[in-house]
């Protein structure tokens, strides 16, 4: 056996937003566990320290945790403020609420999402590229999704909207970004069991097998650690060639809409 | 503010969703989930309209498990008290 390992992220610092659950938590952890560095942020406090403790750390990683609402102007410019220069940044926090019809829509709700979901991504890129803080030929991957990019659900609008926007960000800033020689990307997960997708509002446990049925090539919903391996690959020095695409982890259920 | 609430207007308002059902068809006594009409965009837009109205969030159990539009009515009144 050698050492040869494209898909480690040895000597490397990443930066996760979203890192106190779900999708963004699974990321830090296998990214730890290939030997980076991570920066862990998110608001709730707690959750970002479970999220610190299950780091991997057997190499010498040293990995720490920023508390910060990215969706307001200060909180995000103390996040750009206390990091130090990044080889990788998951821009992956977001929310999915309020869904309803078009001629429902509330005002608040359709700034809420698009606050988020959008403005904070878009101004954390800004700020961590005239700040120079990500390395030359580092990795940005952003997480859009399946809704918005290839299916379009009932009542799902804004969030739709939101996803369609970052997944065309990903590729305007592997264009304005690739002067450094900076790749970036976006995945699209497909459903995966996150708190995000309790079945507790409007949906049931019913309606999700039936969707699983309906549009599942592989007969489930996605794991979180399933889209952590896809970053972590977009991550890597494997993805060297890799710019300007979306990713689909979605077990198929794009083919079938 | 306290909202008050009439079966005469959560019946027009409820009417209201549809695009194709007359009116008069939909009684507090209409077993909705049989309208031919009834699908999930209607389901969410009786949800959406109650939130907006009432200012009261149903579940999807909640339209499984009512049966007429004055059961739903009902289940809209006590979660307002
Ligand atoms: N689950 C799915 O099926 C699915 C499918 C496609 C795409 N996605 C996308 O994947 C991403 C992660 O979702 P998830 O399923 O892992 O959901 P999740 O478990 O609810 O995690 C969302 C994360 O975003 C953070 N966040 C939300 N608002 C924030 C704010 N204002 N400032 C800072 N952090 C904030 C949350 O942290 P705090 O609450 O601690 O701030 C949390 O860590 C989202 O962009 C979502 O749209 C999910």
């Amino acid at each position: 056996m050698t050492n040869y390992n494209p898909y480690s992220l040895r000597c490397k610092t990443i930066l996760v937003t979203g890192a106190s659950s779900g999708i963004g938590r699974a990321t830090a952890i296998e990214c730890s566990l290939l030997g980076a560095s991570i920066i862990i942020t998110a608001r709730n406090e707690q959750r970002l320290q479970e999220t610190l403790r299950a780091l991997d750390v057997s190499e010498g990683q040293q990995h720490s945790c920023i508390i910060a609402d990215i969706a307001t102007e200060e909180g995000l410019a103390c996040l750009v403020e206390s990091l130090p220069s990044l080889d990788g940044v998951f821009s992956n926090a977001g929310i999915q609420k309020g869904q309803s019809p078009v001629k429902f829509l509330k005002n608040n709700v359709i700034d809420d999402i698009i606050n988020i979901n959008v403005k904070s991504h878009v101004r954390l890129a800004r700020e961590l590229y005239k700040k120079k803080k990500l390395n030359k030929e580092s990795s940005y991957v952003f997480t859009a999704s399946v809704g918005g990019v290839s299916t379009h659900f009932l009542a799902n609008s804004i969030y739709d909207i939101t996803k369609a926007g970052i997944n065309a960000f990903a590729k305007s800033c592997a264009v304005d970004f690739s002067s450094r020689k900076i790749r970036v990307n976006a995945v699209c997960p497909g459903m995966i069991r996150t708190a995000m997708t309790e079945p507790t509002g409007t949906i049931s446990e019913a309606d999700y097998q039936k969707d699983i049925e309906d549009h599942y090539l592989l007969g489930r919903y996605g794991q979180p650690e399933e889209v952590a391996r896809t970053v972590a690959f977009l991550l890597s020095d494997a993805a060297s060639f890799i710019t300007g695409a979306s990713i689909m982890v979605d077990g198929g259920c794009s083919l079938v809409h | 503010m306290k909202i008050t609430m009439e079966l005469k207007d959560f019946i027009e308002n409820f009417a209201d969703q549809f695009e194709d059902t007359d009116p008069a068809e939909i009684t507090a006594s209409t077993v909705f989930h049989e309208l031919d009409e009834y699908s999930s965009l209607i389901a969410l837009s009786i949800i959406a309209m109650v939130d907006e109205e009432y200012d009261v969030q149903l579940k999807g159990d909640d339209m499984r498990a009512a049966v007429t539009v004055e059961d739903l009515f009902n289940t809209v009144k006590s979660k307002l008290e």
